[in-house]
Formats: structure tokens, C-alpha cells, sequence
């Protein structure tokens, strides 16, 4: 009977959703107090019908239900109980409701933090929410039910949770990225109420601003950890694969990008704003695109789920509703007039104008890449992949262009700024950057031009925010005195560009320097690589709760110090018959020694075995982290939990 | 006037909808062979018993399955039980040993049995690369006459021979 409720629970979130969309909806349209009011009540009851039915789920995979197609096709009475757990969104079905449970709950959270918003906007934007789960909710209910049986005959026990997805990271990967997917349709959500009443102001920039922070900074641990999964889950050392499911949540963290930018700028200057508008709607919209290339089988990728064209069709008609209709809400509303706000040619507007550029060319690159097979396949144009060298000739060039003007935003002024006032203290900057790029890359062993330009480039974003503070500080007695005065949305920016500049170098680094090896390895045999001595010790078998493993013992020395004893293993799970590499990896700061077995070759217990090294990997994803992270701290900002003034002074959209 | 330019995200994503919806109707798994209704590529190699030299007209006489495999490769290790089965059913099949390494191929067929009629060495992929190989395991169903009437890309089994693959093949058996 679980399951019964668990269905009847999500069909209750459907009519709260329904409600929710129409009745606020109306008395926003009608000037019905009681009727807008209506919303915080039914925000809640979406949630706590959405979390019912997903706690509902969660208990039929706990207590191993195999009656449900869900649970029999991805869990297994051995499977440990935190992966049966995990089970429930590592499928199609239940992911879909984990989206659900996280749209539910982003919708509480506006109508919980909206205290302060006009009544009519507050009503509008938790009615657009709204929308958005009617959508997803008929969705799960009508194409993919989590909750349908194997009547009558279930089986006795399930075909288990695939192998690859039975990994912590997979616990928190997928939780981390809806809510960053998600989270970008409050942004949207706001765009759309702004659109509807025709204001769009400052104050709906300030509004929307922390919302969209928090979504994107949730998107980006998402994806460091998909990264950071990939690299130890599938066995040979790749942290990014331009795969079509990887793009799909690339290309929500590009708008994105270029969101929380441009929202910048119009929160502090009114200007960009139909601009700003039409990327929170863009953001979103990829955000449901990606949502509809995994799940709808247009794409061929390694880790699609099963799909469906009924499903495709759907989350199509879904799609041309929702952006459809807020382009055509767009086009109808947004402001066509220039504000009369100016600025020059070097200023704080201009350069986060380039930012967006450089991040809407990323996106469409990423967009027009991902599409291109399917495109020329519509086209009879016959089959096509587009592979890595295509993304990496684009990135590599736009990222190069960013970084130089990344380094002086932080400290240009907004409307107009004079080099003249920071050219000494840039000039300083210049030389610890070029003196950072000549010296450094000896520590690698060798210089290396391409590190060397990376370290130029990320020393010049770190120079920039220093420049910052030290220009801030002119006049003043102590430098302390003005680190103490800054906001923590500035902190956030620092942290967030910090971490950016750690990608840089850490992705050129280990590019150029990662050595690898394949090689035959029987017990008693060394191999040297990049300065480390690997010897194989044989392997032996290993029992684990639900799978069978040859563990091999790899013990590592730097000339005569022992450094890591390595254990890597090749399971064969017992359910499914499916085999597994599980890599070791000696973690550090500076280094990765990643141990992987291949196959057993011959009797005398030899395996082959991959051996790599891999430099400054784990700074790529501290400095997602600290991407992440700093976008979190600029919620703390002040000025965002005082917004009672209702800014009297925005322009109203048909100026 | 200005306002026409607003139109302009409309206009662009009504085009990708629309690429979208033919999308739907498009199987990017199927990979259709520029090689059906034609020969079989010329190609001279040994077997990997290392016993003789073959050519293309081996095809002949009768049809046949060519199946691409390599030690390398999961899924060959998971269609080999039913390969064996078809060989027990009296289909003949042949088989290309794709970029694989001879003593491995052998002390493979030799622990897993040998369902192939012959196996023919292809280690550089040269013959692979004629035929438009994708990756292994592809099995090509072949008629009397070397003719190259069906492709199939993945995995063969209970499912895959009920389907199209087995009845191109079961088309050609009288």
C-alpha cells in the first residue's frame, strides 16, 4: 500500500500545483489580496505532498519492494542500505520525482524568504513556480511513474543498482546538480513576474540576484563532483569528456555564468535589462533543454538514461510551452527603449558586457556541438559525432581572451574609469605575473610554455585583486582597515575568481604533464614513472557485500621511501555479472598517483595494469569549491535581507 | 521598430524545436552501412590459426555472419554464449579479430570455445576500416554471393536475432 500513497501524494502535489499556478495567478490579474495571500499557504502544501510521496519512495526501496518496477530494476536485497538509498534518483524515474522534491523545495524557499516582496510579485513568481511543477509532476505521473508494479508476478529479487552508480559521490552528485538546474527557475521565475507586471527594475535585479547566486553555485559543486566522479569511477583518469550529458549541465553553468554577471550590472546601474531578463529565461531554458537531451534518447552518450521518444515528446511540448511562451511574453514586454543611463568605453558595464559575450559564445559553442549530430541527422545529412578537439579549439582561445579582462573588473569603475589612476600599480603587477610565468614551471622538471601562459594568466587574475585592495586602500592608514569595510558579496567575487584562476593552471598543468602508462606487470615487477617506483605484489581475492573482487597491492617508493601502498580492485558484482574497474589513488595536493587493473593476462598472476601521474589534478576541483563557495557567501550580503524598500524609483518597461 | 529585434530568441528557438521534434523520430543508435546491397571489400589476410590465406570470396556459397571482435572488448565477452549457441544451430559464422593481439584471441576461443567457422586477423583494422567499422562487436549478415545485406551494431543475443538482425539472416536461408 506504500507505493499506493506514495502515487496518491504526488497526484495531491499536482493539484497544489495547479492551484497554485492559477489562483494567485488570477488575483494578481483581479486585484484579489486573498487570493495572491493564497500562495505561501499552497507553496507549502506542494511541498510537503511532493516530500511525502518522495519519502514514500525512499521507505519501497529501503524495505526492498520488489514489486515496483523502479525497485526491481535498480536495487538488490545485498545492496548496502545508503545505496539503496541512493537507488532511489540513480534511475530515471525517481530522479524525476528527486527534481520534483527539489523544485518543491526551492518554491517554499521563495515564499518562506519573500516577506518582502510586493504582494502581487511574490504571487507571480510562486505562480510561475507553480507552472513549472505541473509540468514535471504530469510529467512523473503520466510517462514515468515511480510507483508502478509488476502485477502479478514480481520478482523475488532486483537486477541491482548498476555498478558505476554505487559510489558516494553518486549519492550527493545528482541532489547537488537539481539543485542547481532548479534553482535557476526562481531567476526565471522572476524574470517572468517582472515581464507580466511590466516593472523591471533595480529591485527586481536585487530580488532575483541571490536566488540565482545560490542555484549557480549549487550547479557548480554539481558538476565538480560529476568531474571528480568520473575521474575515479571510470577507471582511466578523465575528469571532463565533453560528453552530451556533460553538456547539458555545461550549458546552464555558461548562461549562468553570464547571469550572475549581468545581474550585477543591472542591479547597480539599471542598465542591460532586457538583456539580463532574456538570460534568465536563456539559463533556465537550458536547464530543461538538457533535461530533455538526456532523457529522451536524441543523443547517443555513455551515461543516458532509458529512453523513451513518448517522454521526448512530452518534455518537447513542455518545453515550447514554457519557453515559448516567456519568449513570446519577451518580445511582447520587454523594454525595446535605450535607458538613458551612459557609460564609456572602459568601464565596469563594458567589461562584464565582454564577459557576457565570451559566455554566450561558450554556450552556443557548447549548444551547436552537442546539437550538430542530431542537426545533420534531421537534415538527411547522414551521421555525425563531434568530439573534444572541436570544444577544446573553441575554449581554449575564449578562455585566454576572459582572463586578461578578468583581471582588471574587479577595480574599474562603473560609468567611466581613466587608466591613468592604476596603470603604477598594474605595471607592478605585470612584472610579478611575468617573473610567476618565467620561474615557476622549472618546479615541473622542464619549462613549459603552455603552463608557463597558464600561470600568466592566473597570476594576472590574482594580481588584479590585489590591485583591487591596494588601490582601495590609497589614502587610507592600513590595508586592514579596508579589508575590514569590504561586503561579502565582494568576498564572494574574490573567492569565486580565486578559484577560477586555480582551474586555470590546474587544467593546463595536468594536460601537459600527466604521464601514463600501460604495461604488463606480473608479481615482483617495478615500473618507473615520473620519478616513482610502482611494484606489483600480486593480487588476491576480495568479498565485498554484493561483489567479488581480485585486489591488486601496488606499493609505491620515491627513490627509497616507501610513499603509498595502492589497492586497486576489479569487481564483478554478483547480481548483474557486471565488472568493474575501481582505481587507487594516492591523493595530494601537488600529485595523483592513480592505480588502475586492466585484465589478468596468463597464469603466472600478471595483470595489465595502468599506472598514471597526474599533477595538480585536485586543484581543479578546490577551485570549482571555491567557485561554489563564493557564490554561496554573497548571499550574506546585507542589502539583500533589507530589501523592504520597494525601490519607487525603477523604470517601468514600456518607457 | 526595435521591438522586431525582441522577436529574435523566438524566431531561433522555434528552429531548434523544430530540429528537436525530428530529433524524436531519429534513432542516433542506428548507424546504417554504406556498404549494404554492395560486395564485401576486397581484403587478402591470414586466419589466426596462422593455417591460411583468405580473400573476400570466402563469402561465397553459402551466407553467412561476419562478427567484429577483440579480446578488448565487454560486450564480445557477454554475446559469446549466444554465438556459441548459433554455431550449435548450424549457423556459420566468421569471424574478424579487430586490433587484438593473436595470443590473447586464441587463449580466449580456446577458454571460451570457438564458434567461428574461421577467424580472419585484421590486428591493423585495416580490413575493419573498409568495412566502416564503428567498434566492436558489429555483425554483418552476408548472402551466397558476398553480398553485404544487413549490419548490426552492439551486441547479438536472444533479443537483437529475434529482431531485424535475425531476420535478415533467416531471409537468406531457404
Amino acid at each position: 500500500m506504500i507505493a499506493e500513497y506514495g502515487l496518491l501524494a504526488l497526484i495531491m502535489g499536482l493539484v497544489s500545483a495547479v492551484a497554485l499556478t492559477f489562483i494567485p495567478l488570477w488575483g494578481a490579474w483581479r486585484g484579489n489580496i486573498a487570493a495572491m495571500h493564497s500562495a505561501r499557504p499552497l507553496a507549502l502544501s506542494l511541498f510537503v505532498f511532493c516530500a511525502l510521496s518522495f519519502a514514500l519512495l525512499c521507505v519501497s526501496f529501503l524495505n526492498d519492494d520488489f514489486s515496483l518496477v523502479v525497485v526491481a530494476s535498480n536495487s538488490n536485497s545485498m545492496l548496502p542500505s545508503f545505496y539503496k538509498f541512493s537507488a532511489v534518483w540513480g534511475n530515471h524515474e525517481g530522479s524525476m520525482l528527486l527534481w520534483i522534491l527539489v523544485l518543491a523545495g526551492w518554491t517554499l524557499a521563495v515564499a518562506v524568504f519573500s516577506a518582502d516582496l510586493p504582494v502581487k510579485l511574490m504571487a507571480r513568481v510562486l505562480a510561475v513556480m507553480g507552472l513549472v511543477g505541473i509540468g514535471f509532476i504530469s510529467f512523473s505521473i503520466f510517462t514515468s511513474n515511480p510507483f508502478a508494479r509488476h502485477l502479478p508476478n514480481a520478482p523475488l529479487d532486483g537486477q541491482d543498482l548498476n555498478p558505476l552508480l554505487q559510489d558516494p559521490g553518486l549519492i550527493i552528485h545528482p541532489p547537488l546538480l537539481y539543485m542547481g538546474y532548479v534553482g535557476f527557475s526562481v531567476a526565471f521565475a522572476f524574470a517572468i513576474a517582472a515581464l507580466m507586471g511590466g516593472r523591471l527594475d533595480a529591485a527586481w535585479a536585487r530580488w532575483s540576484r541571490p536566488w540565482t547566486n545560490v542555484a549557480w553555485g549549487f550547479l557548480t559543486l554539481g558538476i565538480m563532483l560529476g568531474s571528480w566522479w568520473a575521474y575515479y569511477e571510470l577507471g582511466w583518469g578523465g575528469w571532463w569528456f565533453w560528453d552530451p550529458v556533460e553538456n547539458a549541465s555545461f550549458m546552464p553553468w555558461l548562461a549562468g555564468t553570464a547571469l550572475v554577471h549581468s545581474l550585477a550590472v543591472t542591479e547597480k546601474r539599471g542598465v542591460f535589462k532586457s538583456w539580463t531578463v532574456l538570460l534568465a529565461i536563456a539559463t533556465f531554458s537550458l536547464s530543461l533543454l538538457g533535461t530533455f537531451l538526456v532523457r529522451s534518447g536524441v543523443l547517443t552518450s555513455v551515461h543516458a538514461f532509458a529512453s523513451d521518444p513518448d517522454r521526448g515528446m512530452f518534455i518537447l511540448a513542455f518545453l515550447l510551452v514554457v519557453v515559448g511562451g516567456s519568449l513570446v511574453l519577451f518580445a511582447l514586454r520587454a523594454p525595446a527603449v535605450d535607458s538613458d543611463i551612459r557609460y564609456g568605453w572602459l568601464s565596469r558595464e563594458t567589461l562584464l558586457l565582454f564577459n557576457n559575450v565570451v559566455f554566450l559564445v561558450a554556450t552556443v559553442t557548447v549548444l551547436f556541438g552537442t546539437l550538430f549530430p542530431l542537426l545533420m541527422d534531421a537534415l538527411g545529412q547522414g551521421k555525425y559525432s563531434v568530439g573534444p578537439p572541436y570544444f577544446n579549439a573553441v575554449f581554449v582561445p575564449l578562455m585566454a581572451v576572459l582572463v586578461p579582462v578578468m583581471g582588471i573588473g574587479p577595480f574599474t569603475r562603473w560609468k567611466s574609469d581613466d587608466p591613468k589612476r592604476w596603470h603604477k600599480i598594474l605595471i607592478q603587477g605585470v612584472i610579478v605575473c611575468a617573473l610567476a610565468a618565467g620561474i615557476l614551471p622549472w618546479l615541473g622538471g622542464e619549462f613549459n610554455i603552455w603552463v608557463a601562459l597558464s600561470l600568466l594568466l592566473a597570476f594576472w587574475i590574482v594580481a588584479g585583486l590585489v590591485a583591487d585592495l591596494r588601490l582601495k586602500a590609497e589614502g587610507r592608514s592600513t590595508i586592514w582597515h579596508v579589508v575590514k569595510r569590504q561586503t561579502p558579496s565582494y568576498w564572494g567575487m574574490v573567492v569565486a575568481h580565486l578559484g577560477f584562476a586555480m582551474c586555470v593552471i590546474s587544467v593546463v598543468v595536468v594536460t601537459q604533464w600527466n604521464v601514463e602508462r600501460d604495461l604488463r606487470m606480473a608479481p615482483g615487477d617495478t615500473a618507473e614513472l615520473a620519478g616513482y617506483r610502482f611494484e606489483f605484489h600480486g593480487s588476491s581475492g576480495v568479498q565485498g557485500p554484493n561483489y567479488l573482487a581480485d585486489e591488486g597491492v601496488v606499493t609505491v617508493y620515491r627513490r627509497d621511501t616507501r610513499v603509498a601502498e595502492l589497492r586497486p580492485q576489479k569487481r564483478q558484482y554478483k547480481a548483474s555479472g557486471q565488472v568493474m574497474t575501481e582505481a587507487a589513488i594516492d591523493a595530494g595536493l601537488w600529485r595523483d598517483l592513480y592505480v588502475a587493473m586492466g585484465e589478468s593476462i596468463g597464469t603466472d598472476g600478471a595483470w595489465a595494469i595502468r599506472l598514471h601521474y597526474k599533477p595538480m589534478v585536485r586543484w581543479m576541483w578546490i577551485g570549482a569549491t571555491l567557485i561554489g563557495f563564493g557564490a554561496f557567501v554573497t548571499v550574506f550580503d546585507r542589502r539583500y535581507r533589507k530589501v523592504k524598500v520597494s525601490a519607487p524609483q525603477g523604470v517601468l518597461a514600456r518607457a | 521598430m526595435r521591438r522586431l529585434f525582441l522577436f529574435v530568441p523566438l524566431v531561433l528557438f522555434s528552429s531548434l524545436a523544430w530540429f528537436l521534434f525530428r530529433g524524436l523520430s531519429l534513432d542516433p543508435k542506428e548507424l546504417p552501412s554504406a556498404l549494404i546491397g554492395k560486395a564485401m571489400p576486397t581484403f587478402t589476410a591470414t586466419t589466426l590459426s596462422g593455417k591460411a590465406m583468405v580473400d573476400e570470396s570466402l563469402f561465397e556459397g553459402e551466407p553467412r555472419l561476419l562478427n567484429v571482435w577483440g579480446t578488448w572488448c565487454p560486450t564480445c565477452v557477454a554475446e559469446h554464449p549466444y554465438l556459441m549457441r548459433l554455431a550449435e544451430q548450424g549457423v556459420k559464422i566468421v569471424g574478424l579479430n579487430y586490433k587484438d593481439d593473436d595470443s590473447k584471441a586464441l587463449a580466449w576461443l580456446a577458454r571460451l570455445g570457438d564458434p567461428y567457422e574461421l577467424v580472419i586477423k585484421d590486428p591493423e583494422g585495416m580490413i575493419g576500416l573498409d568495412l566502416g567499422v564503428y567498434g566492436a562487436p558489429e555483425t554483418y549478415v552476408i548472402d551466397a554471393k558476398g553480398i553485404v545485406r544487413y549490419r548490426h551494431v552492439g551486441e547479438v543475443n536472444e533479443r537483437t536475432w529475434n529482431g531485424p538482425l535475425g531476420e535478415a539472416y533467416r531471409a537468406l536461408v531457404p
